[in-house]
């Protein structure tokens, strides 16, 4: 049970959510979008976010859209992750979305309240950070489309009052050859202790990671380096690792040395997923 | 408004309530609608003890707030009655202290709804929602399995 009081708006489209979120503000009250709700409530109940008053998105068309349009994917911010499992649409996503939480959950939680989560995993991030994906940001001058990639630094980056509407991607990248690993300490539903999103474009191979560092990543270096074709495997897999720049999570899950183990064994089954093979492992 | 008037349609029933905004769809069906079915467990969206159905989808009522329920059709165990799962779930012994039961069996209530012709693999899958520390799982499994064959050979004739 959550022991303190919000105001619960639901607007029916973007420009109502965005005055109601500055009307909240003048009223004193801190505002927060909500989307599933599911980290609202869970760390709302542990007073770890507190709040006067929620907007939630999810009568909002843009936000619930899954359709293809002019050579892109558009996934709304507030599908559920059972939603853009089902529909398959961007199977990547679909692997990566399927081991996040469980079957039950994932009816409540959304894509957008993934990418936009407080929890340091952010599973559903990967894949717009390795395929040519935007951000289609609400924002008081009106709505904004950037590069994921450059949106995307450690947290989304929102500005006071704008939210996460939707996602698009490429519609050539939604079909490369793609391959996914979500290590855990244990059992088969939960956090990972490493997730690894691998995916070939042009023969080059890129990859992003949940669970490594505080926040989902991809690394260019890293990458420039698994891409040494000249030097072996173990070379290659050893200067990658050298140019993680961010400090390893060490914690009950796992510790860094031992993240860094796992991680070296992903990047193997990668190297090896994707040798001299041009196919969807 | 921190509070607000709510209609809820539970288990065929409308019933128009004042709920509090920041209130779980758990806490309202036990402690206002006296639904006891749905347990209260971790309360974060772990141990599935609080599933209930909204709109044929099984979800967990304590990551639910109340107010995103109204107008939806919603669920309970209370509302199953002698639901052929119900009777496997008592011919396999599928339980033992039975806490982790309503929760079981509307999550498998949904399963058999949207996958009648569900795999081992998927209904593996879907039993991961739930947890239960009495059981191994397999009466459980095999509950299912029992109510999905049965409908299976009655919609064959
Ligand atoms: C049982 C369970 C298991 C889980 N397992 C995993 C896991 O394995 N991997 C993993 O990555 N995560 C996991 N999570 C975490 C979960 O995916 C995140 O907490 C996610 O935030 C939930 O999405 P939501 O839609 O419910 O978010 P909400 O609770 O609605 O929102 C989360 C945060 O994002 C903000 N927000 C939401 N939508 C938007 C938007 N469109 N624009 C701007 N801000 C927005 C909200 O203001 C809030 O701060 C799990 C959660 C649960 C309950
Ligand atoms: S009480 Fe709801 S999932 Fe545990
Ligand atoms: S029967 Fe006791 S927890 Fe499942």
């Amino acid at each position: 049970m959550i022991s303190y009081d919000f105001e619960y708006a639901k607007p029916a489209t973007i420009d109502e959510a965005l005055d109601q979120f500055q009307t909240f503000e003048k009223q004193g009250k801190n505002p927060i979008y909500f989307s599933g709700g599911t980290e609202i409530i869970t760390l709302g109940r542990k007073n770890r976010i507190v709040t006067n008053a929620v907007i939630d998105i999810k009568a909002i068309p843009e936000c619930t859209v899954i359709q293809k349009q002019e050579g892109k994917l558009v996934l709304g911010a507030a599908l559920s992750l059972t939603e853009v499992i089902e529909q398959n649409v961007f199977p990547l996503l679909s692997e990566i979305a399927m081991e996040i939480a469980d079957n039950t959950a994932r009816n409540k939680i959304t894509l957008g309240g993934n990418i936009c989560s407080n929890i340091v995993y952010k599973e559903a991030v990967l894949p717009f950070l390795l395929t040519e994906s935007e951000a289609m940001i609400a924002t008081k001058k009106g709505l904004e489309r950037r590069p994921f990639t450059k949106r995307f630094n450690q947290q989304l980056q929102l500005g006071q009052g704008e939210f996460l509407v939707q996602v698009t991607t490429k519609e050539s990248d939604l079909t490369l050859p793609f391959l996914t690993m979500k290590k855990r300490k244990q059992w088969d539903v939960g956090y990972p202790l490493l997730t690894t999103a691998a995916l070939q474009k042009e023969s080059r191979v890129k990859v992003a990671f949940s669970g490594l560092c505080a926040f989902p990543f991809r690394n260019e270096q890293l990458e420039h380096r698994l891409n040494a074709c000249q030097l072996s495997n173990d070379e290659r897999i050893e200067q990658a690792i050298r140019e993680v720049d961010t400090p390893l999570l060490d914690d009950v899950h796992g510790s860094a040395e031992y993240r860094k183990f796992v991680l070296k064994n992903s990047l193997m089954d990668v190297l090896n997923a994707f040798e001299g093979a041009d196919r969807r492992w | 408004m921190v509070k607000n008037e709510v209609t809820l349609h539970v288990n065929g029933e409308t019933r128009s309530l004042y709920i509090r905004n920041a209130e779980t769809l758990l806490y309202t069906l036990r402690e206002k609608l006296g639904l006891t079915g749905a347990k209260p467990g971790c309360l974060n969206g772990d141990c599935g003890a609080c599933t209930v159905e909204v709109n044929g989808a099984a979800i967990k009522s304590c990551i639910m707030l109340t107010i995103e329920a109204a107008n939806q059709q919603i669920t309970t165990v209370e509302g199953l009655q002698d639901a052929p799962i119900q009777t496997q779930f008592v011919e396999k012994f599928a339980f033992q202290c039975g806490y982790c039961t309503p929760g079981f069996i509307m999550n498998c209530n949904t399963l058999i709804e949207k996958y009648p012709e569900a795999n081992e693999t998927v209904i593996k899958k879907w039993l991961e929602s739930n947890i239960c520390r009495c059981t191994g799982y397999k009466e459980i499994e095999d509950a299912v399995k029992a109510v999905l064959t049965s409908n299976q050979a009655d919609s064959s004739v």
